[in-house]
């Protein structure tokens, strides 16, 4: 048992600070989003009525509600599988003891810097359809270029690079940490074995990388669900039509533009769902990974 | 031996092109915030720096009121992050250092349970209960609901757990108190971990968008994040990319700095990394 010390009341004094913060900006308003789910408000915005599974329903049946869900589930893919790939990739590759390698860790690891709206500005520039260098390119190499601002699958595809871009910096990070915590005898114990490179990379590091690919997972998904919303809002508002407005777009413009309070919180409440499950997954993984560490 | 050779000149020829790829957008954009206006449609772009680099600053800071932008969102990322870490210290010292008190797993549970809540989960009850404080404009509302940390507090304990239990013991033999045993020992002890979750926190706050989206208005509260979408929102026709591009570039340095700055900390700190 570890020292401890005798005081009735200090710990919960050290605790209130956080729990404060934590009851009333998290946990009220996260039970009032379940509450207002179920109200919507009247004309005149002056009463709460209570409608029952209303705005569930009207969410359901809408097909604008189902595409965004679509959507956002193409895009979360993209970014997640996409992004750990290259992530994993590059961090193999850097992971190499040769010299210089920490300036190129340096120069793959910024991205983590930059804010979604940063990348988002960027990319638009990039992608510019008057402007842009890219259509430059495309046009010098193939004779051909693209308009996101016309076409919804180039819109959804680029604002999903863009995303993935982003999230390089912080998937690399993570990657090569899970990476130099893998035992060099391991390693040294396949090549003895005659493994090579490739068999050792299957049979030995993706095993033992799983928690960080796990980890890493939860995190972009997490990610590709609600912090791109200013990298949406800057490059596209949702648009073309409504090619790119993801959920987290759409319920800041039921709750913030539109003003409709009870479907922007059944949206929240639908969200936390995706939350919960995969938060369930976390732990359900966590579990497993004591048995064999 | 020659294929080992061959294959080290290989790895660094990929990564040096992938390296290419990834650095140009960002290129391009310094490049972009360069040029005078007349080349920012030039057809080919211009691939190389033009000489107006300082003078699309100035035009980008006077155009959003960039200053106060930059002072508003370097004081609320800067006091979120010290709040966060020592609130997050407190929570942690409680959950190890005194024993099994009544509605600790609860309380342990409580702090956790944040991780489950992102802000559009709640997005609508939290606006309205800070409209209801009379917060929309105001530092408070940029500020405090950020305060609990539960990546600090688990960062923390974790730390303080492995701390030898033997030094507490020894503290109280000498007489000393809790609260001087926390910040004469552990907090020291910490300096690593602090750094790491002060870059950390700052570059979350920094990169906040949704939030003070949403409960600024006035141009004097709004932060930088919220400057480009000014900046985009103020060329009418064609896009002044030059001027865009030079208050991007301001907009990503401060947590662009701090992360090369304090890249080592930051990986030892989260255990990322071995200290050397």
């Amino acid at each position: 048992m570890r020292s401890s010390f005798p005081n009735k009341w200090l710990p919960y004094l050290l605790l209130a600070p956080s729990v404060f913060i934590v009851i009333l900006f998290l946990i009220i308003p996260s039970i009032q989003s379940v509450y207002y789910s179920f109200y919507r408000l009247s004309l005149f915005g002056d009463k709460l009525l209570f409608v029952g599974w209303d705005n569930f329903q009207k969410l359901f049946s809408s097909s604008y509600y189902l595409n965004s869900i679509l959507r956002t589930v193409v895009f979360a893919a993209f970014v997640v599988f996409v992004g750990l790939f290259i992530g994993m990739s590059l961090a193999v590759m850097l992971n190499q003891k040769l010299k210089g390698m920490f300036l190129y860790r340096t120069l793959f690891i910024w991205t983590y810097a930059l804010s979604p709206a940063v990348a988002g500005t960027i990319w638009a520039l990039i992608f510019s359809p008057s402007s842009g260098p890219f259509n430059f390119f495309l046009e010098a190499l193939f004779g051909t270029s693209i308009n996101w601002m016309t076409d919804s699958t180039i819109a959804l595809l680029i604002v999903a690079v863009a995303a993935t871009w982003k999230m390089m910096g912080y998937n690399i990070i993570f990657f090569l940490a899970g990476l130099q915590a893998i035992p060099n005898e391991m390693l040294e114990a396949a090549s003895i074995d005659g493994a090579g490179a490739i068999r050792k990379f299957f049979r030995v590091t993706l095993p033992l990388l799983s928690p960080t690919t796990f980890f890493l997972l939860i995190m972009n998904m997490m990610y590709a669900f609600f912090e791109v919303f200013g990298l949406i809002d800057i490059m596209t508002k949702g648009g073309p039509g409504d090619a790119t407005q993801v959920l987290v777009y759409k319920l800041y413009k039921d709750g913030f533009v539109n003003f409709n309070t009870g479907l922007a919180s059944a949206q929240s409440v639908t969200l936390f769902l995706f939350v919960a499950v995969l938060t369930i997954l976390q732990f359900r993984f966590t579990e497993r990974k004591v048995f064999y560490s | 031996m020659q294929i080992k050779k061959t294959r080290k000149i290989a790895l660094y020829i990929i990564l040096t092109v992938i390296l290419m790829i990834v650095l140009f957008p960002l290129y391009y954009a310094a490049v972009m915030s360069s040029l005078p206006d007349d080349e920012v449609y030039a057809y080919p772009p211009k691939f190389f720096f033009g000489a107006n680099l300082i003078d699309n600053m100035v035009r980008a800071w006077n155009t959003v009121n960039m200053g106060r932008l930059m002072f508003n969102s370097l004081f609320t990322a800067t006091s979120v992050a010290f709040a966060k870490i020592f609130f997050s210290i407190l929570a942690a010292f409680a959950f190890t250092y005194f024993g099994n008190f009544k509605g600790k797993g609860f309380f342990f549970a409580m702090i956790l349970i944040t991780h489950m809540l992102p802000l559009p989960i709640r997005i609508v009850p939290t606006f309205e209960l800070v409209k209801r404080f009379n917060w929309i404009d105001t530092y408070s509302a940029l500020t405090f609901p950020f305060f609990a940390s539960a990546t600090g507090t688990l960062l923390f304990r974790q730390l303080f757990l492995t701390v030898p239990a033997n030094l507490a013991d020894s503290a109280r033999i000498d007489g000393a108190g809790p609260m001087r045993f926390l910040f004469k020992i552990l907090v020291p002890l910490s300096k690593t971990n602090v750094g790491a979750l002060f870059l950390i926190e700052f570059i979350y706050i920094w990169n906040e968008y949704l939030w003070p989206l949403i409960i600024t208005n006035s141009n004097d509260m709004r932060v930088v994040q919220i400057g480009l979408k000014m900046l985009l929102a103020s060329e009418a026709m064609a896009a002044d990319w030059n001027i865009i591009m030079a208050g991007t570039i301001l907009a990503l340095l401060p947590p662009l700095v701090i992360l090369l700055t304090f890249q080592n900390t930051f990986m030892v700190g989260f255990g990322l990394k071995e200290e050397k």
